[in-house]
């Protein structure tokens, strides 16, 4: 057999993707930042309503102490608003996909549930819950409640039929048919809910922090802007970003090395 | 070679009770699939159901694997007196393989599934009964259409019961591999009861020893005919070509005409 035909033993082509796939986003940021400081340059608008680049770089190194203070409790109330959106979510997936009559009963629910918009929400919360963590955690969760209930229960209904009948046959359990088939095939239509989760958590905690709190990276913000401390505001955005975007990565690599076996048409062949 | 390392093993557990089909009726939205249809199934035969695509031949085998839900009425007996559920295997036309659980995982599903600890070494020679030991380890995305079927297979035959109720199995394959999957059936499933459904005339004589053609609306079913000798039969003996041309007339297909064989309904 011709080696060359082999693509394990033709190194070359991945070597330049793998170059390619660091260099890609090192190539984007750069571009961004080229067109921030463009737009700058051209409408020559002044520091407190548009910073440069240089600016906020200056703002992030100076006031890290300050930024990483408040950044830690955004941090930590998206993630843990995330798990416990997520647990809750998967909760109430699991009865509605088993029990028809407690999907007509939490549906219409559920739906009210996104029918009430979130900033009207906040306040209420931080009534309820007060200025802490608790607020956040809460609007957190509550913003990724929906994604990750409706992918999962959506995951859940659509067990191939084959597969139940097949252990119908079997004499299968209703328990162990949940536990061995349904659910792990629901895992990837979770995982997608889960990913839109992750994306969104941290504007539930944001919120929540502009709305009423004394810590985060949402009331840091919003003091800044009314001190008309634009730097300090794009700062903020950037920590944000840079959060979001990593938090993202983690919980896509680890939903992936979790689900080997979920076909993958976008990954390149190997 | 492998493939007939363990033949000896597969027939030390026939069948012994015949299964009576009788007054079995389904109808879907109103429309009966059939109506009073009597079939009987002898102990350890291999029968095949042919007929066309839609004439209900896989909701009869569903019916009797006691899937089949909504209008529905007629009864299963078994001539030992016990009840059909629970000793049946079901095989269908996709091989339902989790694509979560390795080959060797899946032939032990059953097993799983009612809580049972499965039986590693006789998991381990069904894999090596429909050659797949060295693939025993992958899941079925890295597996082709014939080896998914052949774990598939292995994963009906771990399930050990004696009657085996196939809906075209073998039909999404290739013609080799066809013919190599129903050359193996034949030698695992002999001594079982087994019940095949099939579109494949040619496939229905090389395995069966009794061929029922399902037809019309509803589909009543025509008297079998009985191939002579051993499965797997030689698909070019004359004998064969000719029952396949009584079943193909059967099936309403015009043949004779000098121009091969042509459908008229």
């Amino acid at each position: 057999m011709s080696l060359q035909n082999n693509p394990h033993t033709n190194k070359k082509p991945l070597t330049e993707r793998r170059w390619l796939m660091l260099a890609r986003p090192l190539i984007i940021v750069v571009a961004l930042i080229a067109t921030w400081q463009a737009l700058v340059l051209i409408t020559g608008a002044p520091k407190y309503m548009l910073p440069t680049p240089a600016d906020v770089w200056t703002t992030l190194i100076a006031r890290h102490d300050v930024l990483f203070d408040h950044a830690q409790y955004t941090i930590a109330e998206t993630v843990i608003g995330l798990f416990a959106g997520a647990a809750l979510g998967t909760l109430a997936a699991i009865p509605m996909a088993l029990f028809s009559p407690v999907r007509f009963w939490l549906m219409p629910i559920l739906l009210v549930s996104q029918a009430i918009p979130f900033f009207a929400l906040a306040p209420l919360l931080v009534l309820w819950l007060g200025f802490g963590l608790a607020s956040k955690i809460a609007m957190a969760a509550l913003i990724i409640f929906f994604p990750v209930t409706v992918a999962f229960f959506d995951g859940l209904a659509r067990t191939e039929t084959g597969w139940l009948d097949l252990a119908r046959t079997m004499g299968a359990s209703r328990w162990r048919l949940l536990t061995h088939i349904r659910l792990p095939a629901a895992l990837p239509a979770f995982a997608s809910g889960f990913r839109v989760a992750t994306a969104v958590a941290p504007i539930g905690a944001v919120i929540g922090e502009w709305v009423g709190s004394s810590h985060g990276l949402g009331y840091l913000m919003l003091h800044a802007n009314a001190r008309v401390q634009i730097d300090m505001v794009f700062a903020c955005l950037l920590i944000l970003c840079a959060f979001s975007i990593t938090q993202y990565f983690i919980v896509d690599r680890i939903l992936r090395a979790a689900l080997p076996w979920q076909p993958d048409s976008l990954k390149p062949v190997r | 070679m492998r493939d007939t390392e363990f033949a000896p093993q597969m027939a030390h557990n026939p069948t012994k009770f015949d299964i009576h089909l009788s007054g079995a009726s389904v109808a879907f939205a109103g429309s009966d699939i059939f109506h009073d249809l009597d079939l009987t199934l002898r102990a350890g035969s291999f029968t095949c159901l042919l007929g066309p695509s839609g004439v209900g031949k896989s909701t009869l085998l569903r019916f009797l694997a006691g899937l089949v839900e909504g209008d529905v009425s007629g009864n299963i007996t078994c001539s030992d007196g016990g009840i059909l559920k629970n000793r049946i295997a079901y095989m269908a036309q996709q091989d339902l393989l989790l694509p979560w659980r390795t080959v060797r995982e899946n032939v032990e599903l059953g097993a799983v599934l009612r809580g049972e600890r499965p039986d590693h070494a006789r998991a381990e020679q069904l894999i090596a009964e429909v050659g797949l030991t060295d693939a025993a380890h992958l899941r079925p995305a890295k597996l082709s259409g014939g080896m998914k079927q052949r774990a598939a297979l292995a994963r009906t035959l771990m399930e050990d019961r004696p009657v085996v109720l196939m809906d075209e199995p073998f039909s999404a394959l290739d013609p080799v591999n066809r013919l190599r999957l129903q050359e193996l059936a034949a030698r695992v499933l002999r001594g079982k009861t087994v019940l095949l459904v099939t579109h494949d005339p040619l496939e229905a004589l090389r395995l069966g020893d009794n061929v029922h053609v399902l037809s019309g609306a509803p589909a009543t079913l025509a008297d079998a005919i009985t191939p002579d000798g051993q499965s797997p039969r030689n698909i070019t003996d004359p004998a064969i070509l000719a029952q396949q041309a009584e079943l193909l007339r059967q099936l309403g297909a015009d043949i004779g005409t000098g121009y091969g064989a042509e459908a008229v309904s």
